[in-house]
């Protein structure tokens, strides 16, 4: 079952790059999803960043209340490396899963059971290289994009909370976030997250390609996407880290 | 012409069309009718490629499209349109934006050009002025015409029409009728119309095949149909209390 799942998803992905018909349309379908992607899903990076900066201060802060042996810099540091290697990228993915995956997953499903994607083949289009190929490419492009923007945002936040809650001082805190700095984890996060972008909307595409049925059963698959990726995304976030840390 | 030899679809171990061959010639309304289940939509989605075939052959005018790949299989594609029972116009475009889709994907047409076809199509089914409408915005006998502008914009050869009438009220039902047997007629098509709707079969029935349970029982025209000696057509079309009387009194 999962061997024939698997092989289909394979199938579906090799069917993506067959030549387009018309590749001034592809590139402005392209533009519209990242829009869609990236303008969309800014919202919700925003919000959800600055609390993981906040947060993590707030409780790196609280485990180092006691400790007169440690400087409160680390507060700053230990915030930038959670943000930069897993926060931003994985936790930030897995909520955009649940955004874009389920966005993709219904909107094909839903072409899918009204008939749009047999109109697609009837015209002689290659139905999955134009519906999925723009949202993929918008997704592997947009996604490492709004994960660098949440990481300069969590790293605010936690600027943010030292300051609020007396916890840390300004100078302490970007003392530690510029001291110590390791190149090669922003590398890895940026890797985790174009890894991710692909996950999200190539499993979310497959579930929606695939739908049989009706509206009930666009639900369905609309959740399987946020289930499967999530699934995935942490899977290969134990990947990324045995691989490269 | 649209030929097809000994069709024969299974899935798993159901039989759904049973070697079916039949011709379909063009500037004629040809009807392929049945019940619900009976395998006629089945049919049609392996004549134009949504389905395989287990087994035979669909011609297009001599080329074989069963042994076609999907690549090769794109310029038969170009020659045909499709109205589906549900419309299926993109819910995220205009009319205009649906019916240049194809055009915007095949020809190297100026927008002008296009639009002037697309206002052609619009004008042929009777929609002036709808162009920058959304699909939600549009009554259901609205939705067909412009799936059949749609359909028609690449100037096929070639038209299939799913159930045009399913959902519509029964005068809207035969304007429907009366234009898709006005256009096949114009353009000298091949139309191929999947329906189970009597109106339609008395209306538009120039060449009809009658399917039941998966074989083809009985082929004829509008004139003939009701003194058929089939008795599965009978039943078919004699399944109301209308028709019965009607039948009773002739």
């Amino acid at each position: 079952m999962i061997l024939e799942h698997f092989g289909r998803y394979c199938l579906l992905i090799h069917s993506l790059f067959l030549k387009p018909e018309k590749f001034s349309v592809y590139w402005k379908e392209i533009l519209r999803e990242m829009v869609s992607i990236g303008i969309g899903s800014l919202g919700i990076v925003v919000i959800i960043s600055l609390f993981f900066g906040m947060v993590t201060a707030v409780q790196t802060a609280a485990q180092l209340i006691d400790s007169i042996f440690i400087s409160k810099s680390v507060i700053g540091t230990i915030t930038r490396d959670s943000s930069i290697l897993e926060l931003s990228p994985t936790i930030g993915c897995l909520v955009l899963a649940g955004r874009v995956g389920s966005n993709i997953a219904s909107q094909i499903g839903t072409m899918r059971v009204t008939e749009q994607i047999d109109a697609l083949e009837i015209m002689g289009i290659n139905s999955s290289g134009y519906l999925i190929l723009p949202k993929i490419i918008a997704c592997i492009t947009m996604i490492p994009m709004l994960i660098i923007l949440s990481m300069a945002l969590s790293i605010f936040g936690g600027l943010i909370a030292g300051g609020l809650a007396g916890i840390v001082s300004r100078q302490e805190y970007i003392a530690g976030i510029t001291g110590g700095f390791q190149t090669r984890y922003l590398v890895i996060g940026l890797i985790k997250s174009f890894i991710y972008g692909f996950i999200i909307s190539s499993i979310a595409a497959y579930q929606g390609f695939y739908t049989k049925g009706g509206a009930l059963d666009v639900g369905k698959s609309s959740t399987r996407a946020v289930v499967f990726s999530s699934v995935a995304i942490l899977l290969f976030d134990y990947i990324v880290a045995q691989l490269f840390l | 012409m649209i030929e097809v030899v000994n069709v024969y679809k299974s899935f798993g171990s159901h039989e759904v069309l049973k070697n079916i061959s039949a011709q379909f010639k063009p500037g004629s309304t040809n009807l392929i009718i049945g019940a619900s289940g009976s395998g006629k939509t089945t049919l049609m989605k392996c004549m134009v490629g949504l389905h395989e075939v287990s087994s035979g052959e669909v011609y297009y005018n001599g080329r074989d499209f069963t042994k076609l790949d999907f690549k090769s299989r794109i310029p038969i594609r170009k020659e045909i349109g499709m109205l589906f029972q549900g419309v299926a116009l993109f819910d995220s475009m205009t009319v205009q934006e649906n019916i240049m889709f194809p055009l915007n994907m095949f020809s190297d047409q100026s927008h002008e050009e296009k639009l002037e076809r697309v206002n052609f199509c619009l004008k042929r089914v009777d929609l002036d002025g709808v162009n920058k409408l959304l699909p939600s915005e549009l009554s259901g006998g609205m939705k067909k015409r412009v799936g059949i502008a749609r359909a028609i914009a690449m100037k096929p050869e070639y038209l299939y029409c799913d159930e045009p009438n399913s959902g519509l009220d029964p005068k809207t039902s035969i304007l429907i009728d009366q234009l898709i047997q006005e256009i096949t007629h114009e353009y000298e098509m091949t139309t191929i119309v999947v329906t189970h709707d009597m109106n339609s079969v008395m209306e538009i029935g120039e060449h009809i095949i009658f399917i039941y349970d998966g074989e083809l029982k009985w082929e004829g025209n509008n004139q003939d149909i009701l003194h058929s000696d089939s008795p599965d057509l009978d039943n078919f079309i004699f399944a109301s209390k209308f028709m019965q009387a009607l039948k009773k009194n002739k």
